[in-house]
C-alpha cells in the first residue's frame, strides 16, 4: 500500500517506575518548607520572654520584624525602634546569629515578589550593621509572597505579610 | 497575513460555495469566530483488543480539537452515514447534508503492546482528502499522546499551522492552607493527563521552566532556606545545582534556545540584576547592572534579544535588550505594572502580567509594545506560557482571600476560550514544552 506513508514514530518510553508510579516519592510527606532552624516566633526552645539574653526576649519583647509600606522597603521609624532593639540584643548576646527573611504580600507577579523581598531584608541588614552587628553574623533570605502569616486578602493583612523577621540560630549550630 | 484574510472570508461563506473557493483551510485570526464544524467518527477497531482504545482515541482526538475553540464536532447522533470500514469510499453528501466541513477517519490495530494509528482528513464540500493518509506506530499504553499527534496532524493540515496537543507542561503542584502552602514540581500533559510528581513537597519549588528539547527543567528552590536554581533532568529525576557564591540569592532561570546555557536573577545585597551562565563550565556574564530589580528574562526565538522586566522607572515595566547586555530600551508604557514577560515561539508578541487598580491580567504586545491587548481579567492572574504554535497561553490564576487555590488556565491569543486545565489539587507557574518527536 502507498496509501499511507509509515511514520517511523518513535514513543519515548518512560521509566518504569515513572509510567507505574506517578508519586515517586510516597504520599504528601513533606515538612513545611520555610528556612526552619531558628527559633521562630512560636519555636518551642526560645526559653523565657521574661529573660532578656533569650530568643523568646528578642522575639517578642523587641520585636523579630519589621512591617513596610507596598512595594517598598524603606525603614519606618516605628521599625527602627525595633531594629535598634535587636542590634543591641545581637550585640550582647554573641553566640547568635541571625537569617534576616524578607517577604512580600500577594499582590505582586512571583519573581518580583522575590527580588522585593530580598530588598526588604537588605534594608533590615544594613540597617543593623550601622548599628555595630558583625556582618558575618548576619545573613537573608527572602520568601517573596510564598510565606504569608495572614491569609485575607485584605489590606489588614497585606500589611502583616510585608515584612521582615529577623531569625536568629546559635552560631555554633549554623556555621 | 493577506492570505489569512483571504481564507477567513472563505470560510465565513457555508456550503458549497466554500468549496468552490479552494480547499478547507481554517486561517488562525483574531477574526476568527465561526468554529470549523468536523465529524469523527469513532475510528474502525482492526483487532479486537483495539477496540477500546480505538473509540477512547477518537473521542480524545475530538477533545483536542474541539478543546481549541476553532472546531466544533458534529454529534454522532446527527450522523447519515457510518463508516464501517477506513478503506470504503466516503459517501460525502451524506457529511454535506450534516453541514460537517472536515471529516476524520481513522483505525486502529493493536496486537499485544503494540499498537498502530492510521487516519485521513477529508475535505466534505470539496470533496478531496486534506493531504494524505498518515500511520503513527507505538505501544498501546501511549495511546493517549498517539491521539494527540492525530489532532496535531488533523489541526495542521486545516489550519496550516503546528499543532499543540502531543506537548507537556511543568508546573508546581500545591496543596495545603494558604499561609502553609506545599509546593512540588510536576508534569502533566497539556490537558492535565498523567500528573508526574518530579520533586517532593520537602521544600519550596517555584517557577519551572522546561529546555527547549523538553529534557530538562529549571526551577528555583528553597532547600537551602535560600533560593537557589536547580537543573533537573526529566527522565531520571537527577539533579543539579547552578553554583553561586555565598550570600547570593539566583531565581527566575530560563534556558538559552541552545539548551547550553541559564540566563537567570542573582540578588546580592539586595540588588537583583540578570546574569547569564553556561552550564557545562560554570562561567557566568553580568547582563544588567542597575541598582533595580531587573528580572523575569525571556530570549527572543532567534537567542539575540531578551525581553525582561525592570522598575528601574520606579515600577514594574518591560524592556528588551541584546542578549550580551548593555542598553535596554522599554516597551510597556500602559498604566499600571507590567511583569513577566515571555517571548512568542512566533517572535512577533510578548505577553505579559498586568497589575493595574487592584485587578491582574495576562496580556499580549507586538514587541515594539503596539497593540497591547489585555486577554483576562482577575484577582491575581500571572505568568504566561506559549503553546509551542504561540496560539495558546497558559497562566497561574489565584482565587482570592482565606481559601484562595491556584489553578492554571489557558486562553487563546484573542482572549477567547478560557478554561481551566483539569487538575486535581492547585497548580501554578505553568511552562509550556516542545511538541514532543
Amino acid at each position: 500500500m502507498t496509501l499511507f506513508k509509515k511514520a517511523a514514530i518513535v514513543l519515548l518510553v518512560l521509566a518504569t517506575a515513572a509510567c507505574t508510579n506517578p508519586d515517586r516519592f510516597g504520599a504528601g510527606s513533606g515538612a513545611g518548607g520555610g528556612a526552619g532552624g531558628g527559633f521562630g516566633a512560636d519555636g518551642g526552645l526560645a526559653g523565657s520572654a521574661s529573660d532578656p539574653t533569650s530568643p523568646a526576649f528578642f522575639n517578642q519583647t523587641i520585636g523579630d520584624r519589621v512591617l513596610f509600606a507596598v512595594d517598598t522597603s524603606t525603614l519606618t521609624p516605628a521599625g527602627k525602634v525595633i531594629l535598634d532593639g535587636q542590634a543591641q540584643w545581637l550585640l550582647a548576646n554573641t553566640d547568635y546569629r541571625s537569617v534576616i527573611e524578607g517577604h512580600a504580600d500577594e499582590q505582586g507577579t512571583r519573581e518580583y515578589n522575590l527580588a522585593l523581598g530580598f530588598r526588604r531584608a537588605n534594608a533590615v541588614r544594613e540597617y543593623l550593621v550601622s548599628r555595630g552587628v558583625p556582618t558575618g553574623r548576619l545573613e537573608v533570605t527572602s520568601f517573596g509572597k510564598e510565606r504569608p502569616i495572614e491569609v485575607c486578602s485584605e489590606e489588614t493583612c497585606y500589611a502583616q505579610n510585608r515584612r521582615a523577621v529577623t531569625v536568629l540560630s546559635f552560631s555554633a549550630l549554623t556555621s | 497575513m493577506k492570505r489569512l484574510l483571504i481564507c477567513l472570508v472563505a470560510l465565513m461563506l457555508a456550503g458549497p460555495v466554500f468549496a468552490q473557493n479552494g480547499p478547507l483551510r481554517l486561517t488562525i485570526t483574531d477574526g476568527v469566530i465561526e468554529p470549523i464544524t468536523f465529524a469523527a467518527p469513532s475510528f474502525q477497531a482492526e483487532t479486537p483488543e483495539a477496540i477500546q482504545v480505538a473509540s477512547e482515541m477518537s473521542r480524545l482526538v475530538v477533545q483536542d480539537l474541539a478543546g481549541t475553540g476553532l472546531f466544533r464536532e458534529v454529534p454522532a447522533s446527527a450522523f447519515i452515514s457510518q463508516i464501517s470500514s477506513f478503506a470504503q469510499p466516503v459517501a460525502f453528501a451524506d457529511w454535506r447534508a450534516i453541514n460537517a466541513q472536515a471529516l476524520v477517519v481513522g483505525a486502529v490495530n493493536v496486537q499485544g503492546d503494540s499498537m498502530t494509528v492510521k487516519f485521513r482528513v477529508y475535505d466534505v464540500f470539496s470533496g478531496q482528502e486534506l493531504g494524505t493518509g498518515l500511520q503513527f506506530a507505538g505501544t498501546a499504553t501511549g495511546w493517549r499522546r498517539m491521539g494527540h499527534k492525530v489532532a496535531d496532524a488533523v489541526y495542521g493540515r486545516i489550519t496550516g499551522e503546528g499543532g499543540y496537543f502531543d506537548s507537556r507542561v511543568v508546573f508546581v503542584a500545591e496543596s495545603g492552607p494558604k499561609d502553609n502552602r506545599q509546593k512540588r514540581l510536576a508534569i502533566m500533559d497539556f490537558d492535565g493527563a498523567n500528573v508526574q510528581f518530579l520533586t517532593d513537597s520537602s521544600t519550596i519549588v517555584l517557577a519551572p521552566r522546561f529546555s527547549p528539547s523538553g529534557d530538562r527543567v529549571l526551577y528555583t528552590s528553597f532547600e537551602s532556606g535560600f533560593p537557589r536554581i536547580n537543573v533537573l533532568n526529566v527522565a531520571n529525576v537527577g539533579r543539579q545545582q547552578l553554583q553561586t557564591a555565598a550570600g547570593e540569592m539566583a531565581f527566575s532561570p530560563r534556558f538559552s534556545r541552545d539548551g547550553r546555557q541559564v540566563i537567570y536573577s542573582l540578588s546580592n545585597g539586595g540588588n537583583t540584576d540578570i546574569y547569564r551562565t553556561d552550564l557545562s563550565t560554570g562561567q557566568h556574564v553580568r547582563l544588567t547592572s542597575a541598582p533595580s530589580i531587573e528580572t523575569a528574562p525571556s530570549l527572543s526565538p532567534d537567542g539575540s534579544q531578551i525581553v525582561f522586566e525592570s522598575d528601574r522607572s520606579g515600577a514594574q515595566q518591560i524592556y528588551i535588550m541584546s542578549a550580551n547586555g548593555g542598553e535596554a530600551r522599554r516597551i510597556s508604557s500602559g498604566d499600571g505594572r507590567y511583569g513577566s514577560p515571555v517571548w512568542s515561539p512566533r517572535g512577533d508578541l510578548v505577553a505579559f502580567t498586568k497589575q493595574n487598580a487592584g485587578r491582574f491580567h495576562i496580556g499580549v504586545m507586538r514587541i515594539d509594545g503596539s497593540e497591547e491587548r489585555l486577554l483576562t481579567s482577575s484577582f491575581l492572574d500571572e505568568g504566561p506560557t506559549w503553546s509551542p504554535n504561540g496560539r495558546v497561553i497558559m497562566f497561574t490564576r489565584e482565587t482570592q482571600g482565606a481559601g484562595g487555590t491556584s489553578s492554571v488556565y489557558s486562553v487563546d491569543i484573542s482572549g477567547r476560550n478560557l478554561k481551566a486545565v483539569p487538575l486535581q489539587g492547585g497548580a501554578s507557574d505553568p511552562s509550556w514544552g516542545p511538541l514532543q518527536p
